[in-house]
Formats: structure tokens, C-alpha cells, sequence
């Protein structure tokens, strides 16, 4: 029905635009990190030292571990928060739904830095929690250990990641047939057995989808780390960023993004490839 | 009935873990606002004595309303820009077929989908091995492209959903492919592109990490109030976030205007069909 002029037309500025401002920038990255930085220039010598020297130094690699289990947490936090949120919405909300939906998405426009900024003013000693806490007279000094810590790192982010991980979710527990539901109850299966024979497992694309996303946008943040985490919840991202920063070793930290975009694009694809098992 | 058991009956227990969840989301939010207008300024508590001095301080901050006027300039130019190239890109991944198809496709997310920090380095790179001087123009591009994931993912969608016969009556009625895309496709696209349009004006006066590699002398807003978090809390920065909050709940106020006049619209047209 479209001319070849017409595909043609529509195809040809989107693919220049992303192959000159999208493909370059991400293949630069990777070129980088093959290079060697020397007295402060960046040396166009083909190597693989930078990646040897990620995987040789502990404290890349200690950092790397804590990244993933602050990620793991945040992401099993946000799942803990959101299914049953999105479950209670889905199945028993009634028509209270719409209005509920929209409670859940408009935190999604408060401004990343300015959530952080919030918990920032809570949790601190002189904050907003420690002055309640003293005024109910629960504790007499503040409480120092609340910010500044990967707790507050994983607060934040759960904060942050909670409303994305229940959109996919909500999504998929609404996409299942009720008829599936009523049928397991009709024919006897109690509440729990429905749940975890016809629901949970409907609703695992949703669940995925939303999993990855937590997992790989907390795996690389590194303001949360800046904001409320202080140098004992450095992230790997913070390494990255002080290499391309202060400490001047654009190649090493191309290599450690890359690594992050690896592990990325290795998770998508495995969650694909399971979604589309699972999708019905 | 079984069916009403799903429907209404609602276990205490859930009711009561969803509160708390919102309880939970919305708390950050609550104490923000509520500390914009409290005078010994922000932490402690009661909050005493309601005060509206930060606002006043802050209307008279030039140096935040300038980020404020700079974002906006970059957040206008990134939805043109990106629903320019995310409008031919969904045109091209739902009618087009071209060698590299699937790669074009996962190229075009990623900024969606990789950590922030790895699209915002490499345009950093690309901008110094392109020996382009950092600005807000640079910004401006970084959004622009990293937002094409956004307005390809809301237009593809709503090709996906429109319906093919209008365009295949106008074309098989003699109006040119030009004619055509601007008076039944473009019309037809047009809750799509005010979503998209919407939800990547508010991306973008927000965006923090792919603009803090890229900004120069200038800052947007985030920047600027990042730069000032870095010194220390002041209540300035709750007055403003207020303000943001407020706009961007009248922003999605305005939208579902939008969205259910034009529904009501198309409802009523319906009806009057002979």
C-alpha cells in the first residue's frame, strides 16, 4: 500500500540521526576502552589492559558486588511493594481502579533529584524523622546512621523504582482472562492456589519486565549514591564517573561502562527470550 | 455468584498494604511541600509557624528562574526534535522493511533502557571527538536523541492502532502520500503525539544524568539545583519543587481534558453517524 518513495522517505533521516548521534557515540565508548591514557592523553594503542586491570583490582570488584546486591535489593523491595499493589488494584479496587492508577503514576512526575532531595531531608540528623522520632520521645540524639548509608541508597530507590515495576505488573494482572479466575475457583482451588497456579503465573512477563527494569536502572545510578549514600554506598556508576571526571582515565572508565552495557543487554535479552516463552 | 467475590469483596489485609504502599510513595512528597512553607526552615519537628518567605526568596533567585527559562528552551526544542524523529522512525518500524530492521529497533530504546550514565558519556565523548564546545545546545541534543526511544514507543503504538482503511481510501482516491500523512495520518496521531509530546517536555525538564556530562556555562534547573544540593539543604529548593509538582499535576489534569473531551468527541460523532 506504501510506495517505495514513501518507505523510503520515513526510513532514511531516523536511521542517519541514530546511526550518527546513537550508534558513534555507544561504538566511541567501546573504541575507547580498548585505548591507554598516558600523562593525561588518551592513546589510540589497541589493548585489552584496561579490562585486565578491572577484573585485577579488589576495589573495582568489591564495588561491583555491592552495585549488584544494592540492585538485587532494590528491585526485590519494589516487587514486595508493587505486586500486591498492583494485585489489590487489579482484582479487588472495584471501580476505585482509575483514580488508584493515577495515585500510583503521579509521583512518577516528581523529579528524580527532587525525591532524592526529600528523602535527603527526612532521613538526616538534624531531618524531619529524627525530629519526630524526639518528639514522641522515642529516642533523645538523633539517629545518624538513617542517611549517609546504603540503607538510604536502597530507600531511595526503591521510592523511585516502585511506581515502574508496578506498571508492567498492573498491566499483565489485567491482561488475564477472568474466566481463567473464576474457573479455578469453580472448581475448587482456594484463593492461594489460584493465585499461585493461575495468577502468578500469567502475570511472570510483567513481573520480568519490570524486575529488569529495576534492576539495571539502580545497577547504574550514581546520584543516589552522591545524595543520601556517602563513600560507604559508592556505586560502580560513582567509579565511572570519577574516572571520566576527576581522575582523568576516560579508557578504564569506557571499559567499566561497557562491562554495565554487556551485563545490560545480556539481562534484556534472557528476559526476552523468557517473556516471550511465557507470554500466552 | 463467584464473580462478585473478585469484584467486590475487598480483604482487609491488602486494603491495608496498599495504603501503605501510597502511604509510603507519597510521604517524600507530603513532608517537600509541606516544609516549603514552614519558617525555621527544613527538618525537625512539628513544623512551626507557616511561612511563605521561600517562596518569596526564590521568586527574587535570577539565578534559578535563568535555569528554569534555559530548561524550558531545551525541553521545547527535545519534543520537537525527538517527535520529529520518533514519528518517522514508528513510521518506518511499522511500514518499512530495510536490512537491519530489529538492530534499528533495539538501537533506538536503549537511552531507555541503559543506566543513564552510559548514553550521557557517550555523547560526552562523541561531542569532544566531534570538537563540539559543551553547552546547552549539546544538551539540547542529548535529549533530543535519548527522547526518541520515548516518542517512537508512544507513535508506534498508536500506528498500531489506527486504522488502515482511512489512509487506503485517501490514497486510493488520488491524494498524493503528502497529502495523506498530513490530513488522515497526522490527525489520527494526534492523542498519541500529545501524550508523547507531554510525558517528553516533562522527561526532559527533569533530566539530570545525561545533562550533567553534557552541560556548559548554563544550567537547567536540575542542574542548578543539583549544584546547590551539593552545598546544603535550603528551603528554596522545596518552594521550587512545589511549584514543579503543581505544574506537572495541572500538566496531566490538562491532558485527561484532552483525552476525554476528545473521547467524548469521537463518542458523540459516532452517535450522529446516519
Amino acid at each position: 500500500m506504501y510506495s517505495r518513495a514513501y518507505k523510503f522517505v520515513v526510513s532514511l533521516p531516523p536511521l542517519l540521526w541514530v546511526a550518527i548521534f546513537l550508534l558513534v557515540p555507544y561504538a566511541l565508548m567501546l573504541a575507547h576502552s580498548f585505548w591507554l591514557v598516558r600523562e593525561g592523553v588518551i592513546i589510540h594503542h589497541w589493548n585489552l589492559q584496561n579490562y585486565s586491570k578491572l577484573f585485577h583490582n579488589p576495589v573495582y570488584v568489591e564495588v561491583l558486588f555491592r552495585s549488584v546486591r544494592i540492585a538485587v535489593t532494590v528491585t526485590f523491595l519494589s516487587l514486595l511493594l508493587g505486586y500486591p499493589l498492583a494485585y489489590y488494584m487489579s482484582f479487588h479496587a472495584g471501580p476505585r481502579k482509575d483514580i488508584l492508577y493515577q495515585l500510583v503514576i503521579i509521583p512518577l512526575w516528581v523529579s528524580y533529584l527532587v525525591r532524592g532531595y526529600a528523602w535527603k531531608t527526612i532521613l538526616g540528623s538534624e531531618g524531619v524523622l529524627n525530629g519526630f522520632l524526639q518528639y514522641l520521645h522515642i529516642t533523645k540524639e538523633p539517629v545518624s546512621f538513617l542517611l549517609y548509608s546504603p540503607f538510604a541508597v536502597v530507600l531511595m530507590l526503591t521510592h523511585i523504582y516502585t511506581p515502574f515495576v508496578f506498571l508492567p505488573l498492573y498491566a499483565s494482572l489485567e491482561h488475564i482472562p477472568r474466566n481463567l479466575v473464576e474457573a479455578s475457583h469453580d472448581l475448587g482451588a482456594s484463593p492461594c492456589t489460584t493465585f499461585l497456579r493461575v495468577i502468578l503465573p500469567l502475570s511472570l512477563p510483567g513481573l520480568l519486565a519490570g524486575a529488569t527494569f529495576a534492576f539495571v536502572l539502580s545497577l547504574g545510578d550514581f546520584l543516589a549514591p552522591i545524595l543520601v549514600g556517602g563513600p560507604s554506598s559508592i556505586m560502580i556508576a560513582n567509579i565511572v564517573q570519577s574516572l571520566f571526571g576527576t581522575a582523568y582515565d576516560w579508557p578504564l572508565g569506557a571499559a567499566i561502562s561497557v562491562c554495565i552495557l554487556l551485563l545490560t543487554v545480556t539481562l534484556l535479552y534472557l528476559t526476552e527470550r523468557l517473556e516471550k516463552r511465557w507470554s500466552f | 455468584m463467584r464473580a462478585t467475590s473478585l469484584g467486590t469483596n475487598r480483604p482487609t489485609f491488602l486494603s491495608v498494604y496498599a495504603l501503605v504502599v501510597f502511604a509510603f510513595l507519597y510521604l517524600p512528597i507530603a513532608v517537600l511541600i509541606l516544609y516549603s512553607f514552614n519558617r525555621s526552615g527544613v527538618g525537625g519537628f512539628p513544623p512551626k509557624h507557616f511561612t511563605l518567605s521561600w517562596y518569596s526568596q526564590l521568586f527574587a533567585d535570577t539565578a534559578i528562574w535563568d535555569s528554569v527559562l534555559n530548561s524550558l528552551l531545551v525541553a521545547v526544542g527535545a519534543v520537537v526534535l525527538s517527535l520529529t524523529f520518533g514519528l518517522l522512525a514508528a513510521l518506518a518500524l511499522d511500514r518499512a522493511t530495510f536490512p537491519g530492521k530489529s538492530v534499528f529497533r533495539r538501537l533506538v530504546l536503549l537511552p531507555l533502557i541503559l543506566p543513564g550514565i552510559i548514553t550521557g558519556l557517550s555523547l560526552l565523548m562523541f561531542a569532544v571527538f566531534a570538537g563540539v564546545q559543551l553547552s546547552l545546545l549539546t544538551v539540547f541534543l542529548g535529549h533530543g536523541t535519548a527522547l526518541i526511544s520515548v516518542a517512537t514507543t508512544e507513535l508506534f503504538a498508536g500506528l498500531q492502532k489506527m486504522d488502515r482503511a482511512q489512509e487506503e481510501a485517501s490514497l486510493d482516491l488520488g491524494a498524493t502520500p503528502w497529502q495523506t500523512f498530513w490530513r488522515i495520518t497526522l490527525p489520527n496521531l494526534r492523542l498519541s503525539l500529545i501524550a508523547a509530546g507531554l510525558l517528553i517536555f516533562t522527561l526532559s525538564m527533569d533530566e539530570i544524568v545525561v545533562t550533567i556530562f553534557l552541560i556548559g556555562r548554563d544550567n537547567t534547573l536540575p542542574q542548578e539545583i543539583w549544584s546547590r544540593l551539593r552545598i546544603g539543604i535550603t528551603p528554596e529548593i522545596n518552594a521550587i519543587s512545589t511549584l514543579i509538582f503543581a505544574v506537572s499535576v495541572i500538566l496531566i489534569l490538562v491532558w485527561y481534558r484532552i483525552r476525554t473531551r476528545t473521547i467524548g468527541k469521537q463518542a458523540q460523532e459516532l452517535l450522529e453517524r446516519p
